[in-house]
């Protein structure tokens, strides 16, 4: 560590020695100044894409958007929001035990080598890249039609709980893989067992890793929208039950936003939308930087 | 006790295998509701057909292929570049007080429901366009519209991996670069980089990947018309907004040729994934 630092210092280059090196070198010049270019548009647009969205959107936030009830003159985001949370909940109740059992299969009891890992893990980055309007396709052929679920809840909460298992999968193999093995060594030498180890000291450890990676997942379904419109559809009103339609309020967005007469009222689902995506990956950082520390 | 060790070691060797269920089911429901659309209306009808009217039982996905390709390709040019040097600035560049807050708003970038990307190029971007290219007759929904903002979607994907590709480089490739007499710049872009190259070139793929699969935020600004445009200020239609558009009213056959699209999608994306996996393999 000493010496890196040590390097750093003989490298550290004064702003006045840069410039002089810069005038030198044309090309090192201009390397510098697409980096900093490029970096500046990154964090522009994304600036611009947030104020802009809240300048616009939260003189928009209206009562009226907060009524119990759909109308279509009040176009209400509060039956929109009770779905979404519905899907939430019921993905991650498919999800989360799936992924997080299938990892520590990986991780703890599979034998290294063993041609199901391989396809297990083949098949996870598979899953991992398939568009969510695929995953809305087949949602659609399968559990839609195959199953007669109808358009409903459930058939949109299978769906998304599909495309994110990869996801909980990945964290999940990662915060297993950053328990140091003294943990479970020290645990076989106390004279537990195998399935002991691994729920009483090596879970609990990774708990934080695996928290972020389902936090980002939940990002994930609340933003959703291609994987939803054939699975769930787009009924504007609180799904009575799991096998009703209901549309989340990313779908809610969309159906607003296409129809050019609610302009505004999407801009302020936009702002829920967008305001929800910032608090969970500002919690997701947060519990990730915590695990670093610990 | 034994036994109970013995169930959960199954019941977590059963979880592992749902990933493996589920990509034989999608694959075995998306090929068997598209393919025989495909044979009906013709391989060659139906790839290399131009022209797509439903109600005259034309369907040729031509223009959608070439319309995912276009805007995929123009999202590269525009995502690639700005996403490598951003990476470059990440990973050599930047104070560590600017990394703690650059690190964060790059995840939110990627966070940003594609819907909200939509709606903002919907409002800013398409407007803006066809004031600025209003001579060339850009009605703003077009081509360049959809790029722009895939090129400005996949910028994450394309930092996120190229950035920890750069720092997996050895620091004695950049040490070396400078004791030989290179300044920062050209020990970064010439020792380092290059070193990342194929970790940067899995970032691009991913990309790729992404792009091609982005539906809600380009049905927003592409224009959507069927046709092959001929023109970046023109209208696009991709293999995404093809099925979207229509399924909610499609029916018989035409319902067919959309799950068909979405098959060739399918497609195009397994052989991105294959691509993918064979440059990870050749890094390690």
């Amino acid at each position: 560590m000493k010496e890196v630092d040590g390097i750093k210092a003989i490298n550290k280059v004064s702003f006045g020695q840069r410039l002089k090196a810069y005038k030198r070198s044309k090309l090192s010049f201009l390397l510098a100044v697409l980096v900093l270019l490029s970096a500046i548009l990154t964090i522009g647009v994304l600036g611009y894409l947030i104020f802009y969205i809240l300048i616009k959107g939260v003189p928009n936030l209206s009562p009226e958007l907060f009524s119990l009830t759909y109308t279509s003159e009040n176009v209400s985001m509060v039956p929109a929001i009770i779905n979404t949370l519905m899907m939430t909940i019921l993905a991650l109740l498919i999800a989360v035990p799936l992924g997080i059992f299938s990892a520590i299969y990986m991780v703890e009891y599979a034998k290294k080598g063993n041609k199901l890992v391989g396809a297990i893990s083949v098949t996870t980055e598979t899953l991992a890249g398939i568009p969510s309007i695929v995953y809305g396709l087949f949602g659609m052929l399968f559990f839609v039609t195959y199953l007669h679920w109808k358009y409903s809840i459930l058939a949109g909460a299978f769906t998304l709980s599909i495309m994110i298992l990869p996801s909980i999968m990945r964290t999940t193999q990662e915060a297993l893989l950053s328990v140091p093995d003294s943990y479970r060594e020290g645990s076989y030498g106390l004279g537990a067992g195998k399935l002991r180890t691994v729920f009483r000291i090596v879970l609990p450890s990774a708990i934080p890793g695996i928290l972020a990676g389902i936090i980002l997942a939940i990002g994930r379904i609340v933003g959703e929208t291609a994987a939803l419109i054939f699975t769930a559809g787009t009924v504007p009103d609180i799904a009575k039950n799991l096998m009703s339609s209901g549309r989340t309020l990313a779908v809610h967005m969309y159906v607003l936003s296409g129809e050019g007469l609610h302009t505004d009222q999407a801009y302020a689902t936009a702002v829920v939308l967008l305001v929800v995506v910032i608090i969970i990956n500002g919690l997701s950082t947060l519990i990730a930087k915590k695990f670093t520390k610990a | 006790m034994k036994v109970k060790e013995k169930v959960m070691e199954i019941v977590f060797l059963v979880a592992a295998c749902v990933s493996i269920l589920a990509v034989l089911l999608i694959c075995v429901f998306l090929f068997s509701s598209g393919i025989p659309a495909i044979g009906k209306i013709g391989p060659l009808n139906f790839l290399g057909g131009t022209v797509w009217k439903p109600s005259n039982n034309l369907f040729g996905i031509l223009p959608m292929i070439l319309g995912s390709i276009y805007v995929t390709a123009g999202a590269i040019v525009i995502g690639v570049p700005i996403g490598i040097f951003m990476a470059v600035f990440m990973a050599r560049f930047c104070p560590e007080g600017l990394y703690k807050i650059l690190k964060p708003a790059v995840e939110l970038l990627a966070g940003i429901p594609s819907i909200v990307y939509g709606f903002f190029g919907m409002e800013v971007l398409v407007p803006l366009l066809r004031d600025v290219f209003a001579d060339f007759n850009c009605k703003g929904n077009s081509m360049l519209a959809a790029s722009i903002l895939l090129g400005i979607m996949i910028l994450p994907t394309i930092i996120g991996v190229s950035e920890s590709a750069i720092r997996a480089v050895p620091n004695s490739y950049y040490e070396g670069s400078l004791a030989l007499g290179a300044d920062h710049e050209r020990s970064v872009f010439f020792a380092v980089l290059p070193a990342a190259k194929s970790g940067i070139l899995a970032g691009v793929v991913l990309g790729i990947g992404r792009a091609i699969g982005e539906t809600m935020a380009v049905i927003m600004v592409a224009g959507n018309q069927p046709v092959i445009a001929h023109s970046i200020f023109k209208g696009v239609r991709t293999m995404t907004a093809n099925v979207v558009i229509e399924m909610g009213y499609a029916t018989g056959l035409h319902r067919e040729a959309l799950i068909a699209t979405g098959v060739v999608l399918f497609v195009f994306i397994l052989l991105i994934n294959l691509l993918f996996s064979v440059i990870k393999r050749r890094e390690k």
